[in-house]
């Protein structure tokens, strides 16, 4: 692990809590906020992505009284290793198929849009499994209202990536090779 | 990196009171089945800090931009710690 990772994960944790705090109305009343999940990734690798999500989630939760305790290991699950670890992997491999920087801004945008509405089913599937709602009901719903806020999770990231692409690239995480 | 803390909590301090207070997509999918009250469980842990605010400070926008500024530099601390301590996990390891 880099010396850069310790002042990388400080920043990422602080960034993303601070964003998520920004909800942006979207449509008919319904407000979205960042998750962050593939953003941390492309920086910081899956992993320690997920970490920083899940650090982030476990202030909100216990500091905040947002998200809450008893959702909490559902919501790490959700958005840390669905959303975040599973979003890299998008990114990742979309990336091996459209190369050069227009590839990594186009994988960049579907894997973040691709987190927030996987996350959200998930969490359906949870609302489903617990008897809160029935699937056909919770699942269209989670998924729809996510598939637009997930475009606002894509401009935000991909604004953010293609940005520091242009400055600092050598912080964005690079797979090591097995 | 410095620039990104600045950034960080300058977004928690200056822009998050002004943040919509439309319900998110989970609040509003919960509203409109109707399972919204499911949310209101019983309270297992108190905190000064309910929803972002700073006991004692009346001024509700005042209140919310100190909550998010503090909690970035908070969230700041815990990101940098727990990355300590996964390097020295790793040196043990080697």
């Amino acid at each position: 692990m880099q010396d850069k990772m310790v002042p990388l994960m400080g920043v990422a944790s602080a960034f993303i809590f601070a964003a998520q705090m920004i909800n942006f109305p979207v449509a008919g009343g319904t407000s979205g906020h960042l998750l962050g999940g593939v953003l941390a990734a492309i920086f910081l690798g899956p992993w320690a992505g997920a970490l920083v999500i899940t650090i982030v989630l476990i202030a909100q939760a216990l500091i905040f009284q947002d998200g809450g305790i008893t959702a909490l290991g559902a919501n790490i699950l959700n958005m840390a290793m669905l959303g975040t670890v599973g979003g890299y992997y998008i990114y990742y491999f979309l990336g091996l198929l459209f190369k050069g920087k227009k590839g990594t801004i186009f994988a960049t945008a579907a894997a973040a849009w691709a987190s927030a509405v996987i996350a959200s089913s998930l969490c359906a599937l949870e609302l489903a499994l617990s008897g809160t709602s029935p699937l056909t009901i919770v699942l269209p719903a989670m998924a729809g209202i996510h598939a637009i806020i997930g475009i606002f999770e894509a401009l935000i990231t991909t604004f953010i990536v293609g940005f520091m692409i242009k400055i600092r690239p050598d912080l964005i995480y690079k797979k090591e090779k097995a | 990196m410095v620039t990104g803390l600045f950034i960080s909590v300058a977004i928690g301090a200056l822009i998050s009171p002004f943040a919509s207070s439309f319900p998110d997509g989970l609040e509003k999918v919960a509203e409109r089945i109707g399972f919204m009250e499911k949310g209101e469980g019983r309270q297992i842990l108190g905190t000064p800090f309910f929803d972002y605010t700073i006991p004692g400070i009346a001024n509700e926008k005042l209140s919310t931009s100190i909550a998010g500024g503090l909690g970035a530099g908070l969230l700041f601390a815990a990101g940098c710690g727990v990355a300590v301590i996964l390097k020295r996990m790793k040196k043990k390891d080697a």
